[in-house]
């Protein structure tokens, strides 16, 4: 397959004596399973969300439909938003963290497993209860955003917005657990001489967003119990009949929320600053730059929250200062564009399936940026806020960015994963109906926004005249819904089938690839040590590294036991929350018991076998 | 278009370029790219110059991209290209060359942020909108006037929207016309503090009808909630504002000073009783407005110079003026009209006036025939 990377196929591995069984699976702490069940998960809510957003497409096909009701509607719109943040582009980008970064840095797991997994299960039973509002007819229905005063009990009286308050407290408890997990992950378990300056981007921009994460997570926790307070127990944070501010939850909402963008954005440059590196044969071009323009942009990313608010009226000195801000951040993430052209500028590029997606994010995520820059401008902003402008140019930063980038994550790292390639001629199909989908999709957008198609609106009227548009996104999103079929279809064929991989099939630098596909479920037999940034590339260091990577272990290493713990624990803390909705205090105290008990459990449960 | 491109590329290209071309042109009566007062001219010179800022940045990394991936595609199997990683220079270039272009942009931007966030001049025309679920109330302090769903304004003259919700957050746009601005639920404030509204500076440059709808979600019937603004002459809309206090009649009196202009205030009571009916009326409409006066709806709608003064839905003086029913979502007409009387849920979800089955609790109930709506809708309509 590639001139560097000639190693041994050793796709079954005969150390791999797991257990496979459904309890191995519940009681896992393997970060490389939990990877799994992320991604799984992830992808699952990915179609849920896929088949709101269709239901969505078909209601605006033509002006003034009714094919689906306007309640209906404003449930299907709310949960698509809330399920393709929360549900998929998140936790997609954690389920690669997971299975990356440990092999990445030459861990043999994450720094607390148990607490991986306690993460991933409360981000499970946190999406079923979300979803579950569905079967009592009562799904939120407020949008992703939540505005108050449409959320206070006199305007939205159903259990809707109880569902979504909840729900994102639950989620927001799994993203902090997470955040934690790989700080201290990437900051205390590198392998020897896996310094900062030569950890691959991937682990540089997962550290990022970690932090981002467990900074930005809990501002919208406060604004989310300051919410429920309002609902259940008649405070006024939000209430201006009682001195109340609702501007102050837009403030909340955003602080969170534009952190929020690059959590979902920066794993994808993460993932294509080692995708496009491997496929030009060329390491990344100006790596200090990217690392730091990724910390710089997470930085900013936090004094920039108000350019979603410029409508809100905060006053001429207040916008001049957003629109200032915002728009430097668009100076590091061109930089960064402009590195990754570089790192191809005079390689040699091999165009697989990864690699394609890498190169559809280049070319669509800048058109998202430069949309950007546009409502960046206040003035403009008033004109294209809140408009199917605005629709356009975030599913292009979204899709175009964050789902790309993880896309081409998924064809580099498969045969890691299992031993076996994605098939490359589905894995084609998939990229160019995903292109031709999502442009499609969304490409009209911009033109019905720009003639004054507001978004959040169940149906349009025929005199605005952008049927066209309107039908193109439609059809351009069946399309779109097409290629997920292809990639799921893709990724059930090679799991079973797919063509047997070696252990660094693309002739990657990283130590990921210097062991077994897939690994053992210790990882790394011993722990190999690191002299540059790109360990695999130099052949002297690469048999060095190899000869301990590859090797069989006298002993095996010693990992840490299973535990049903995390699940149980993970279910309290939702039916804890979930409890909440009665507004009875001495229920909701009752219900914090079980998050005791097992919080005991867990702490006098031994971590790793008997004697170690 | 050039002929090399193929024929289904050439005319896909079309339909998205004849449209920017055709921007200015009726059929797009919502568009934001078709300025129609100073304030819209201002964001759309904006927008124009950063759309060509970034235009020239996507041309660069896209033609650096294709130039790359023609160029740089693997020949062999054992390519061994250069190792390079990094260039300062090339760093510092693309660094400084988009720090650049964006002072460029900023600088406009924050010249456009003041000069459109401050009162155009001291005789601007205000018009205090308040944003309800699903409606929009346009009051007039300087004459006394309310109207609702149709905002009429002088061309010519600067304008002042002082904007404020009784519910939920909604926002004022008229695209042709400017930017959106929040209509924010104010709140309260200590005795002797001024409330902080929002508020919208701009003139109207051209006379036409214009459409806009509510740019914030606000609930069940968000996007039913439109409006039109009706820009005319100085002399129409004093016409206006005449007819207004003489809509019903005789007994129209003078405009009531700014200070004291509250809705419900304007006149007392008996003057409705007094006033005589037309002289040869349609005998349904004095049959509807018997209905009108006897029933629930004023306790919600008023009608200048009746005694019809409640405070709380659309001030339905003029009503047979209006272009469109039940904020902006279709013609006024009186089929129409029936419809939206007997089931305005049907029509309009969560909206608060009550069909015609409405029990009435301590007001006399409505339980008006289809023949009974009828005279009302006729009734209503006759109020020019």
């Amino acid at each position: 397959m590639s001139s560097v990377g000639t190693v041994t196929p050793d796709v079954h591995h005969t150390s791999h004596e797991e257990d496979t069984g459904l309890w191995s699976w519940i009681t896992t702490v393997d970060h490389k399973r939990i990877a799994i069940m992320y991604f799984v998960t992830a992808t699952v809510f990915f179609f849920v969300g896929g088949f709101e957003a269709l239901l969505i497409r078909i209601q605006l096909m033509n002006p003034e439909q009714n094919l689906i009701s306007p309640e209906l509607y404003n449930q299907l719109f709310t949960m698509h938003g809330t399920t393709m943040i929360f549900l998929v582009a998140m936790p997609m980008a954690v389920a690669f963290f997971n299975y990356v970064v440990p092999l990445q840095i030459g861990a043999r797991d994450v720094a607390f497993p148990r607490l991986n997994a306690l993460s991933y299960w409360i981000f499970l039973f946190g999406g079923i209860y979300l979803n579950a509002s569905f079967f009592v007819g009562a799904a939120p229905n407020a949008s992703w955003v939540g505005y108050a005063t449409l959320t206070l009990p006199e305007f939205s009286p159903g259990r809707n917005v109880d569902f979504w308050f909840i729900g994102l407290s639950i989620l927001g408890v799994a993203s902090i657990v997470g955040g934690v997990n790989f700080i201290t992950t990437i900051i205390n378990m590198r392998a020897p001489g896996m310094k900062m300056m030569r950890m691959p981007l991937f682990t540089w921009m997962t550290l990022v967003t970690s932090f981002l994460l467990i900074t930005a997570i809990p501002v919208i926790g406060v604004a989310l119990v300051f919410l429920g307070f309002d609902r259940l127990f008649g405070t006024v944070f939000f209430n201006p009949a009682g001195g109340g501010d609702p501007v102050l939850w837009q403030h909340l909402f955003w602080i969170f929320g534009h952190p929020e963008v690059y959590i979902l954005i920066l794993p994808a440059f993460g993932v294509i600053s080692d995708v496009i590196p491997a496929f030009s044969k060329k390491p990344l071009f100006g790596y200090p730059i990217v690392v730091y323009a990724g910390i710089l942009i997470g930085f900013i990313g936090w004094g920039v929250w108000s350019h979603h608010m410029f409508t809100v009226g905060l006053g001429p000195i207040a916008d001049s200062f957003f629109v200032a801000a915002t728009m430097i951040i668009a100076i590091p993430t061109g930089v960064k564009i402009f590195n990754w052209i570089a790192t191809m500028w005079g390689g040699s590029l091999q165009f697989t399936t990864a690699m394609l997606f890498c190169v559809g994010l280049v070319a669509v995520f800048t058109v998202g940026g430069l949309s950007g820059i546009m409502h960046a401008s206040a003035p403009v902003n008033l004109q294209q806020h809140d408009s199917y402008f605005v629709v356009a140019h975030f599913h292009y930063v979204i899709v175009g960015g964050a789902m790309m980038g993880l896309w081409a994550g998924l064809y580099y790292w498969f045969p890691k994963v299992c031993g076996r390639y994605l098939d490359e001629t589905l894995g084609k199909w998939h990229f160019w109906t995903t292109m031709i989908g999502f442009n499609l999709t969304f490409f009209p957008m911009h033109f019905s926004g720009l003639f004054g198609m507001p978004r959040r609106i169940f149906t349009y009227s025929a005199d605005l005249n952008v049927d066209i548009y309107n039908q193109l996104s439609t059809v351009g999103a069946f399309i779109f819904g097409l290629s997920a079929i292809i990639m799921t279809w893709n990724l059930i064929r090679s799991w079973r089938s797919g063509e047997p991989a070696p252990a660094n099939p693309w002739g990657a630098p990283h130590l990921e690839w210097s062991i077994p596909s897939p690994p053992h479920h210790y990882n790394f037999p011993g722990i190999p040590e690191v002299r540059s940034r790109e360990p695999l590339w130099d052949p002297k260091e690469r048999a060095d590294i190899e000869a301990v990577t590859m090797a069989e272990p006298e002993r095996e290493p010693i990992m840490p036991n299973p535990s049903w713990v995390p699940i149980c624990l993970a279910a309290a803390i939702t039916l804890a929350w979930a409890l909440v909705m009665t507004g009875v205090w001495w229920i909701i105290i009752l219900g914090m018991l079980p998050v005791l008990f097992f919080t005991f459990l867990w702490a006098f449960e031994p971590a790793f076998p008997e004697g170690h | 278009m050039k002929r090399s491109l193929p024929g289904v590329a050439g005319r896909a290209l079309l339909l998205f370029l004849v449209p920017l071309l055709a921007a200015c042109a009726e059929e797009y009566p919502q568009s934001t790219i078709n300025p129609q007062s100073d304030f819209a001219a201002i964001i759309h010179s904006l927008y124009v110059s950063i759309f060509w800022w970034t235009m020239l940045i996507l041309a660069v990394v896209w033609v650096a991209l294709a130039w790359v991936l023609v160029k740089y595609r693997r020949k062999s199997e054992n390519d061994q290209p250069k190792q390079i990683r990094g260039h300062l220079g090339l760093e510092i270039g693309w660094t400084v060359g988009p720090a650049l272009i964006v002072v460029a942009i900023v600088i406009p931007t924050i010249q456009a942020v003041f000069a459109t966030q401050r009162p155009i001049s001291e005789d601007a025309l205000l018009v205090e909108v308040t944003g309800h679920r699903f409606w929009w109330e346009f009051h007039y302090p300087e004459y006394g006037v309310t109207t609702a769903n149709e905002i009429r304004l002088p061309v010519d003259r600067p304008v002042s929207l002082r904007l404020e919700s009784a519910d939920v957050i909604h926002s004022f746009w008229v695209p042709v016309l400017g930017g959106k601005r929040d209509l924010n639920p104010v709140p309260a404030v200590r005795e002797g503090r001024d409330k902080k509204y929002n508020w919208l500076y701009f003139t109207p440059e051209v006379t036409g009808v214009f459409m806009g709808q509510c740019a914030e979600f606000c609930g069940e019937s968000h996007a039913l909630m439109a409006k039109r603004a009706i820009v005319e002459t100085e002399a129409e809309f004093e016409a206006w504002i005449a007819s207004w206090f003489a809509s019903e009649g005789a007994a129209a009196p003078e405009p009531p000073e700014p200070a004291d202009a509250e809705p419900g205030d304007a006149l007392p009571e008996e003057v409705a009783e007094a006033r005589p009916a037309g002289q040869d009326e349609d005998p349904r409409i004095a049959q509807g407005r018997e209905l009108f006066m006897n029933s629930t709806c004023i306790a919600c709608h008023a009608v200048q110079g009746t005694s019809a003064q409640g405070a709380i839905a659309p001030n339905l003086t003029l009503f047979g003026t209006r272009r469109t029913l039940a904020s902006g979502i279709m013609e006024n007409n009186e089929d129409n009209l029936v419809r939206w009387i007997i089931d305005p849920q049907g029509i309009k979800p969560a909206a608060a006036m009550p069909g015609v089955d409405y029990p009435g609790g301590n007001w006399p109930a409505t339980n008006f025939s289809e023949e009974e709506v009828r005279a009302i809708s006729a009734y209503l309509l006759s109020l020019k």
